[in-house]
């Protein structure tokens, strides 16, 4: 065998290694989701394949008993609220930014550029106590806000979209006697569109699998969101690894859904997040 | 788009004409501060004054609840960096910076060859990418499924003759072996996507010209590649550093922080919400921040970044 045979062969094995790695433990709680009881009682390996591939009973329970389906409500809540509050706030801080000349414009570009630099996992200590004394402790308000205020990232995005706008636009409009509030909503937050959709998408996969901010805000069960939800499953079917298994798949789906079908959003979107 | 825009002309040009120059002056120096008014009220009240009251925290005794607190002066610092149990988080950071190293090396290898023609490339794409967008709580369930007794790692060994009845989870060593190799498992893909992304944008006349002189494989990546990812490199490594302080869901999903997996991130949480020591937890707090302004602040030093620039 030659050389260049060789590499090739290894790097085939290896992309399929990485594959059977990835896709291997996702599989097994597939499998197990479906399994009864008996079956994972019984156990002859997590391998094994289930007697029935269509019994679906193990959603059922993690539907019902699980409140499943009041954490799906509450996370769409958030996610409508909060994605529509970044949108707007984002685009509205990019327009300013770049659009004006104002006194301390440098100390507000400042402010905003060594936030993002903050870890949200570092404050929250201190964050704790100012969202309680506004009486949002253990609302849905406390995710809300804290999802709208904190994200600079989506500023960003929109700072780069604004900046691609001509400006001559602005001037045009403005001269025929538009304000600026006119320019924001007419001109420049209907050319936003692929900006809003890379945020929309970055912010709503990061929102509905963000677990530290809910499980600290929202101890409620009725306020549970996906994640703490899916997380008390811990408790009650400790030992019901079919149940925990189907409710980690009802979790997942979702993502793999929008991931199928926004494949390419997604890949732009978050490099753009993450290398801002 | 210029039907939009003479749409909105049309419509406005009515009621601003009225506007003399000098009102229209004054108020083109409060718009900007109109647009600005609810993104900075929400950036100060929960980003700076978090900050602002917890080092005002770190150095008194508040229990986060009484009315009363105590100024103590450093005394919660030399805590931290003294209580050898306090102390300790920082070399569980250890194995979740080696397991970054891995990460890196493994990101790096898999966006190399697949910037190459593959066959199934997007497939492979899509698999690696996709566990970072895996919700944390299904991830630790997974993976605890994963490691138990008899789970899909034993299973798979056994398939191999290989019987183990080691508890993966079991001694601390190994779960945070474990724990770091999860995490490998979660964040690869968001590496392999930036790596992929920058050795794409690498203009493809380059490799040509490089087999023309001569060139292969391995010369192609030392002397085109690793230049061009050089900035994403270095992002990477920096987002790595932070990421491996600041470690959170895994391990407190998985383990809640038993066998000795507890991290920097898990025990503030504990401090401040179970054991109510806020002034000791917002020291650790700002420890944290501290470190990780630091290091960012030397990479921006190392690798001058054009990007940064607001304005």
């Amino acid at each position: 065998m030659t050389r260049r045979a060789v590499a090739r062969t290894f790097v085939c094995l290896s992309l399929v290694g990485a594959t059977v790695v990835v896709l291997l433990p996702l599989v097994v709680v597939l499998l197990t989701s479906l399994k009864t009881e008996q079956e994972m009682a019984e156990a002859d390996g997590a391998l094994s394949l289930p007697g029935n591939p269509l019994n679906f009973d193990n959603y059922v329970t993690a539907f019902q008993d699980g409140r499943m389906l009041s954490a799906f409500g509450n996370t769409a809540l958030i996610l409508v609220v909060a994605i529509g509050g970044t949108v707007l706030i984002g685009s509205m801080t990019a327009y300013a930014i770049d659009r004006f000349t104002f006194r301390f414009k440098k100390l507000v570009v400042a402010l905003f550029l060594v936030a993002a630099l903050v870890p949200g996992v570092t404050t929250q200590v201190a964050t704790f106590q100012i969202v309680n004394s506004l009486g949002m402790f253990d609302t849905l308000w406390a995710p809300i806000v804290l999802y709208m205020g904190t994200d600079i990232v989506s500023i960003y995005i929109f700072l780069q979209f604004v900046r691609s706008i001509p400006i001559s636009l602005d001037e045009s409009a403005r001269l025929e006697g538009a304000n600026a509030f006119t320019i924001y909503r007419k001109i420049i937050f209907p050319l936003l569109k692929p900006a809003i959709a890379t945020v929309v998408i970055v912010k709503g996969i990061t929102v509905y699998n963000d677990f530290y901010i809910p499980f600290l805000y929202m101890p409620s069960e009725d306020l549970g969101v996906i994640s703490t939800s899916l997380f008390r499953f811990r408790g009650p079917y400790a030992a019901h690894w079919e149940t925990i298994s189907a409710g980690a798949v009802l979790v997942i789906l979702p993502t793999l859904i929008v991931f199928l079908f926004l494949q390419r959003f997604i890949y732009n979107g978050f490099m753009r997040g993450a290398t801002r | 788009m210029a039907a939009t825009a003479q749409q909105t002309v049309e419509k406005t040009s009515a009621g601003a004409e009225i506007a003399a120059p000098a009102r229209g002056r004054r108020w083109r120096g409060v718009t900007p501060w109109l647009f600005l008014i609810a993104p900075l009220t929400l950036l100060i009240v929960f980003t700076y004054a978090p900050i602002a009251n917890m080092v005002a925290y770190s150095f008194t005794d508040w229990d986060g609840v009484s009315p009363e607190l105590h100024y103590t002066g450093a005394d919660n610092y030399t805590e931290i960096f003294t209580r050898e149990d306090l102390f300790r988080v920082f070399f569980v950071s250890g194995y979740y910076l080696a397991a970054s190293a891995v990460q890196i090396a493994a990101a790096l290898y898999f966006a190399t060859i697949l910037s190459f023609n593959v066959r199934f490339r997007n497939f492979f794409k899509g698999v690696l990418f996709f566990p970072y967008l895996i919700n944390g709580v299904a991830i630790g369930f997974v993976f605890l499924y994963f490691f138990q007794d008899g789970g899909t790692l034993d299973s798979v060994l056994s398939l191999f003759g290989v019987h183990t009845d080691h508890a993966w989870l079991g001694t601390s060593t190994s779960a945070n072996t474990s724990l770091a190799g999860v995490s490998v498992w979660r964040y690869l893909g968001l590496n392999f996507v930036l790596f992929l992304g920058a050795i794409q944008s690498i203009p493809g006349e380059l490799y040509e010209a490089a087999e023309l002189d001569g060139a292969n494989r391995w010369h192609q990546f030392r002397y085109i590649i690793a230049p061009g990812i050089k900035p994403v490199l270095s992002l990477t490594v920096i987002l790595s550093i932070s990421g491996s302080l600041s470690v959170f869901e895994i391990p407190y999903i998985m383990t809640g922080g038993a066998t000795g997996t507890e991290t920097f991130v898990i025990q503030t949480v504990n401090l401040a919400f179970r054991f109510n020591k806020t002034g000791l937890a917002s020291a650790a707090a700002v420890v944290l921040l501290l470190i990780i302004l630091l290091v960012t602040w030397v990479q921006r030093r190392m690798v001058p970044d054009d990007k940064v620039d607001l304005v």
